[in-house]
């Protein structure tokens, strides 16, 4: 389902990661990545779209209809949320972690039933993760929790899925094989809307990048159209290249390097 | 949430009913007339008479049954307050709802009101707490955690003052010392009439607590998380913290104010369910029960004066806490 963005305008109260006039339309089964420095404002239009923060002007439609008008359930179902990291301190297990995706569906005065156990169940093992239903969420290593909360949020079988730096507490490794499942089942028929700090994990997955600075977007288009080494040099002040490698296999793949500068003379 | 944790749990519930149930039956027995577990069972079903029929149900059911329902009231509330806080030095006079309910039992003790006005007056000035504290954290903390509990603080430190004032114009050969015991907490008032509407009371507000069990749940992953969940914090919020402080009201208003239970027997309740609040909130409610029968039962039999409870189950809680802190604490870090 399409999510359509429209003069967004957004101020923190005590004036920062603020959103002048955000416009965005991201259409159904698209993959769209932010793309911008710290304080771009990639996490506030998040925020926004999750209907956690209320926008001072501007609207969001999602599947045609205006978020405000809907309750926070309708929502979550609408919207699914994979966080950078989660401040999960209680001893759930993870099976429990998993199953809460399914909150929406049953409602306020409902419990999960034994078949959204048995789905959750099911969501953790097409996400490799199965073997840990049992062991306590908070004992899970960074990547693992990452996987339970990209089930738990596939779980809510919400045809929109907002992922905020869905790696950036992850390792090298971990990083690329949760992007890779991303790519493979997030986005099957899904809307896919991600922010991330690194142009690669845009090159690479989504099919559309939305460039961010100072609270609005410079430049929106097909990935490898709007991600050039001069449009990222100036997004974030430092050189970049943008440049394709062709790998041993004869594979082309483009991807974003930094260009070394001269170090400074000592005085 | 498996199949085995559910059933380890429900085999808790079961032990918990019956040992609660042998503890109520041996508690009829107890005190200075002494009565063995047949005898209150056979006079508990009309099958004698006299002296055993009067300690039984007049002097004694009364007392027993006070102390199962302020005893899981209170706990219920302590372990709904620390789910919704996610803070576990929270308990149910968090508002200062205590402390004002004790302000309205010293003033109609003061001005040598009704029993039944000293309820209403008990029970006003618990939910004038709990709504004075959430106007705190609303208005000057705009919704924050801490700010909302230190408002609690400050409520509760004023109406402590006003209960101050109370005891210093009330007339010391009668009025104070009934002021004081009244608030050092105890069971010896209560009548089975008395404990009708606050049963009922707390009766609703376990049943509004247990609806919100999964929601109440899903709020320890954090406010956003939830929301984006399809949990809407504010309506949890105010079901869980309105029915924990009517409920809390309402036992201060019957038995005074009995300090440490809700504080310790969620923890000791936790131990054995983990934070699943569905599997929590029974556990709490007869542990509760269990635990103020029992201290109960040592204030009226230990010693020939019948002890204050509020006195012996901070004497029994405070050190418990500790030992449960050491053990459980781990859970909270």
């Amino acid at each position: 389902m399409a999510v359509t963005v429209d003069g967004l305008e957004f101020e923190y109260r005590n004036g920062g990661h603020r959103l002048a006039g955000v416009s965005l339309h991201v259409a159904e089964a698209e993959v769209c990545a932010l793309l911008g420095p710290n304080g771009a404002g990639k996490t506030t239009l998040l925020r926004c779209v999750l209907g956690l923060l209320a926008p001072r002007r501007g609207s969001i439609t999602i599947a045609g209809q205006d978020i405000t008008t809907l309750s926070t359930r309708e929502l979550a179902r609408l919207v699914a949320y994979v966080p950078q990291s989660t401040g999960i301190t209680f001893p759930f297990s993870t099976l429990d972690v998993a199953v809460m995706g399914r909150t929406p569906h049953f409602g306020m005065i409902g419990t999960p039933s034994r078949t959204d156990l048995n789905a959750a169940e099911s969501m953790l093992d097409l996400l490799g993760v199965g073997r840990l239903a049992e062991r306590p969420f908070a004992s899970l290593s960074g990547g693992e929790r990452q996987l339970v909360l990209l089930a738990r949020a596939l779980l809510q079988q919400a045809p929109v899925l907002v992922l905020d730096e869905p790696t950036a507490a992850l390792d090298y490794g971990n990083e690329i094989h949760l992007l890779g499942v991303i790519a493979e089942l997030a986005s099957a028929g899904r809307t896919v809307l991600m922010s991330t700090h690194q142009p690669d994990h845009a090159l690479a997955h989504a099919t559309r990048t939305v460039l961010m600075r100072d609270g609005r977007i410079t430049a929106d288009g097909p990935s490898h159209e709007v991600i050039t080494g001069e449009r990222l040099t100036e997004l974030y002040g430092t050189p970049l290249h943008v440049t394709d490698v062709s790998l041993p296999e004869g594979q082309r793949i483009r991807t974003c390097v930094p260009v070394p500068t001269a170090p400074r003379s000592a005085p | 949430m498996t199949n085995h944790r559910l059933v380890t749990s429900g085999i808790w519930l079961l032990g918990l009913v019956v040992g609660l149930v042998v503890l109520a039956v041996v508690s009829f027995g107890i005190g200075r007339y002494l009565l063995d577990p047949l005898t209150v069972l056979r006079t508990l079903l009309g099958e004698t008479g006299g002296v055993e029929r009067t300690v039984v149900f007049e002097v004694r059911a009364p007392r027993i049954l006070g102390a199962l329902l302020v005893g899981a009231a209170l706990s219920a509330s302590g372990a709904a307050y620390q789910s919704v806080f996610r803070n576990p030095l929270v308990s149910p006079d968090i508002l200062g709802v205590s402390a004002a309910a004790g302000f309205g039992a010293s003033l109609a003790l003061l001005l040598g009101l009704a029993s039944a006005v000293l309820q209403v007056l008990a029970f006003g000035g618990g939910i004038l707490a709990a709504v004075l504290s959430v106007l705190i954290g609303r208005v000057v903390g705009r919704g924050s955690t801490i700010v909302f509990v230190l408002g609690g603080v400050v409520v509760g430190a004023m109406f402590q003052a006003l209960i101050s004032v109370t005891q210093y114009l009330a007339d010391p050969q009668n009025t104070l010392p009934e002021i004081t015991f009244w608030l050092l907490g105890g069971l010896g008032r209560t009548t089975l009439d008395g404990l009708v509407v606050p049963a009922v009371i707390v009766a609703g507000c376990l049943g509004v607590l247990w609806t919100m069990r999964w929601p109440l749940t899903v709020l320890a992953v954090g406010d956003d998380e939830a929301h984006t969940l399809g949990v809407h914090r504010g309506l949890v919020w105010s079901l869980v913290i309105g029915s924990a402080t009517l409920m809390t009201a309402t036992v201060v208003s019957v038995a005074g104010i009995i300090g440490w239970v809700g504080l310790v027997v969620p923890h000791l309740a936790r131990l054995v369910t983990g934070p699943a609040f569905a599997k929590l909130l029974p556990v709490a409610a007869l542990l509760g029960a269990g635990y103020l029968l029992v201290v109960d039962d040592i204030a009226r039999a230990a010693t020939a004066v019948d002890l204050p409870l509020g006195i012996l189950t901070a004497l029994v809680g405070a050190p418990f806490f500790v030992v449960l802190l050491a053990k459980a604490g781990r859970a909270w870090r």
